[in-house]
């Protein structure tokens, strides 16, 4: 049928479009960045010199929880608005670049507070999380989720293999949740 | 001309009060010159008798001329025609613009109400908007901040308006309401923020609350009567909408009304469907969680339930149940009944006798869909009505903190909103749909009083093993429960269809294709590309002798949300970068009105 034709064609092309794509984005090396380099280890959480959160990949593939536990949280809290494994959708920016290039700080800050860029053309409005545990408890693991995307570490989709929980992570967690 | 003289008639009944209202806008329905409702009909059949654009010719069709909505997000809906006025809404800031079809689309006016932009993001998957209503010389809008405003027709200005609900809380608008008789129906969003679903009706021409129906709660909240009410032929029994929940998880309960409503004048009963239950970890709400995902049918006078019937009960994948609810008299083992066909997010289609509640078919509309077996269809049954749920793609049995996978339908739907259109000739149903399969892992959250209330990290992807598309437009026979034919697309289908007499069905895609196709055989007949992915639904109006046919273009809401990155694959093993279309590879932001007409 002409329809199935068009189908595959369809799909031909874009498998070539998102293979250029993902060629250009290996280009740098994101592992003496000191916004991505793991400089220490704390209770199962990963952190740079400058003691900003970070995500961590082992000799054997496993991400670290956070990393883990960030898929799962942003693809409840975020991902109806910012689209499937930080890359953006049609309604709000794709995270994975903010989390890379955004301080730290500033993208809790964001989180926290809220953003609101209405004008003429865009009526954009990012939402104030500050109050909602589902989000607060979990924000250094969507950071260092979106992180380990922005910089091709973790592929779209669930990471397959991953370290399990630590016990302090298991106590901040029941802390912070109630 | 014909068409005019019935339309000065229309409006001259219109101008003596609201108790005419609804006779007066019937007129306006029957006369196929007019798109005086956002579903075609009160029966959302979305089927008009024109048929000077028909298989013969459509292949002819070009673009007559456009508009600019000045606005970028996503455009659902489509536009009004009353007489010589076209009528075109916007998503958020929801502006209303009153075109002068005899001035090539003059302005005649435009209303923006000034909103809080913190509604924004309360509005789970885009700020869409489904669209006005007109009746009784009057536009109503309902706002995404929940405000309904009554906007006279010919000038643009307030007549009334009215809250209808907190958006603080999460309650928000994305749909259209419905007039019937002297009341305007109204429902709400926000099922995903824990809002308790309601319907209310407000009086046309004050603005004041009538009555309020919520989808759970105690009977004097859910206007039901113990006796009366019935659920597949049986009483509900006392204060049904809290006996089937845990403590007081009712109270942020969801069951949301967002869809299409429809009604039957003889019977004087609205139809409509009831959203997902909150949260969507179901171990959080143990039960049934009635009434949610139910079909409600209601007396618009008193808004009292005549019958329900709840099609996934304690759901567990988002498989709201508020998609339209097609209303058509058909032959059934040779008796010409009233039935209500509803092609529902959960897979199913199901097919009842409206007048009584009675389950007719129920059946799946897509191959794919594999969490239920089927319906249990005996009336004998002690699970009578039920769908079989198969035990591997149940996120309650497999629990909290395990990611179910290959579950058909994704919580998408095998449809959402994306309304059908249905067709006397051949007695179809066109049901536009998605072809997307998830993986879906539910686990606790904690509930703050305006913020999402979700529980479920979800990943989405094209039906395993077909045709790797993620859509189909499906013509469906709601009496044998079969698809008669099917096109497969690339991307799911989220424009609402329209069925013509001149033996054509149209819709559009996401990539921004307007499509006519032949009713019978699905041949594609007609395509043209408009500038932006399309979600609206397609309309068709007279003007001047001529037919016109209008869709909105505007990509964005949950397809655009979804699907602008394209969709991974995890079959495909570690590494492999997502293996389908990205919608951003196809089409970009913007909304424009493009109408088709034949060379003159």
């Amino acid at each position: 049928m002409t329809k199935c034709t068009i189908l595959s064609a369809g799909l031909t092309c874009a498998l070539t479009v998102l293979a250029q794509t993902a060629t250009a984005e290996e280009k740098k090396d994101w592992s003496s960045d000191p916004n991505v380099a793991v400089a220490y280890e704390e209770g199962g959480r990963y952190y740079t010199e400058d003691d900003v959160p970070t995500y961590f990949i082992n000799d054997e593939g496993k991400v670290d929880w956070l990393t883990y536990s960030g898929f799962r949280r942003y693809h409840s809290e975020c991902h109806v608005c910012h689209g499937p494994d930080g890359e953006g959708s049609s309604y709000a920016p794709a995270l994975k670049k903010s989390a890379l290039n955004m301080d730290y700080y500033d993208f809790v800050a964001v989180v926290v507070n809220g953003r609101e860029n209405v004008g003429a053309s865009q009526q954009s409005v990012m939402p104030s999380f500050g109050t909602n545990p589902n989000v607060m408890c979990y924000l250094d693991d969507i950071y260092v989720y979106l992180k380990a995307r922005g910089t091709g570490a973790v592929d779209r989709g669930r990471p397959a293999k991953k370290v399990g929980k630590s016990d302090a992570i298991q106590e901040a967690e029941d802390a912070c949740m109630g | 001309m014909r068409n005019s003289l019935l339309l000065s008639a229309a409006f001259l009944i219109g101008g003596s009060g609201a108790g005419f209202a609804n006779e007066a806008l019937q007129g306006l329905i029957d006369d196929p010159a007019q798109w005086a409702i956002q579903t075609g009909d009160y029966k959302n059949q979305r089927y008009s008798e024109l048929n000077q654009i028909n298989k013969d010719n459509v292949g002819d069709l070009q673009v007559a001329w456009t508009f600019s909505t000045g606005v970028l997000r996503g455009h659902e809906g489509a536009p009004l025609v009353i007489g010589d006025i076209m009528y075109v809404h916007t998503p958020f800031p929801n502006i209303v613009y009153a075109l002068d079809l005899s001035q090539d689309g003059k302005i005649l006016w435009k209303y923006e109400p000034k909103q809080d932009p913190d509604v924004i993001p309360v509005m789970c998957c885009d700020t869409v908007y489904r669209g006005v209503a007109y009746a009784n010389d009057t536009i109503f809008l309902h706002q995404a901040d929940t405000t309904v405003v009554a906007l006279d027709a010919k000038t643009g200005e307030v007549k009334w308006s009215a809250v209808n609900g907190e958006p603080a809380k999460g309650e928000t608008n994305t749909a259209t309401v419905l007039p019937v008789k002297d009341k305007v129906i109204v429902g709400i969003s926000g099922g995903e923020f824990g809002v308790r679903g309601h319907v209310t009706a407000y009086n046309m021409e004050t603005g004041e609350q009538e009555w309020r129906a919520y989808s759970m709660g105690p009977d004097s909240d859910t206007l039901m009567d113990p006796e009366n009410t019935t659920h597949l032929g049986e009483p509900v029994g006392v204060d049904s909408g809290t006996a089937t929940w845990e403590g007081d998880q009712w109270k942020i309960g969801g069951g949301t009304t967002w869809g299409w409503y429809s009604y039957d004048p003889e019977l004087d009963l609205i139809y409509y469907g009831t959203g997902n239950p909150s949260t969507w970890n179901p171990a959080q709400r143990p039960g049934d969680n009635r009434w949610s995902m139910t079909i409600m049918a209601r007396d618009p006078d008193d808004g009292m339930a005549k019958w329900l019937y709840q099609m996934t009960p304690h759901d567990e994948w988002d498989y709201d149940g508020v998609n339209e609810m097609i209303l058509t008299e058909q032959e059934v083992d040779g008796e010409t009944r009233k039935l209500l066909t509803h092609p529902d997010r959960n897979g199913l289609a199901y097919t009842l006798d409206r007048e009584t509640g009675e389950l007719l078919v129920a059946a799946k509309y897509d191959p794919a869909v594999n969490w239920t077996t089927g319906v249990d269809m005996d009336p004998s049954s002690d699970t009578y009505g039920r769908p079989a749920v198969v035990a591997e793609y149940s996120t309650e049995q497999n629990g909290e903190d395990v990611n179910s996978t290959g579950i058909c339908p994704a919580a998408l739907g095998t449809k959402d909103q994306q309304p059908s259109a249905y067709s006397p000739k051949t007695g179809l149903f066109y049901i536009p749909t998605n072809h997307v399969c998830m993986d879906y892992e539910p686990f606790r959250v904690s509930y703050t009083a305006g913020q999402p209330y979700v529980g479920a990290t979800l990943s989405m992807y094209p039906a395993p093993g077909s045709h790797g598309g993620m859509g189909n437009f499906v013509a469906w026979d709601n009496i044998n429960g079969e698809i008669k034919w099917s096109i497969p697309e690339q991307f799911s289908v989220w424009s609402g269809a329209l069925a013509t007499a001149g033996d054509v069905v149209f819709y559009g895609t996401l990539e921004g294709y307007l499509k006519a196709i032949d009713s019978e055989t699905g041949d594609e007949l007609y395509s043209f590309k408009t500038p932006s992915g399309i979600i609206g639904n397609v309309m068709t109006y007279e003007h001047d002798g001529k037919q016109y046919v209008g869709i909105l273009s505007g990509i964005g809401g949950w397809a655009g949300i979804g699907l602008a990155a394209g969709l991974t694959d995890p079959t495909a093993g570690l590494g492999a970068v997502g293996g389908y279309a990205a919608l951003s590879d196809y089409t970009a932001l913007g909304g424009q009105l493009t109408v088709f007409a034949l060379p003159d």
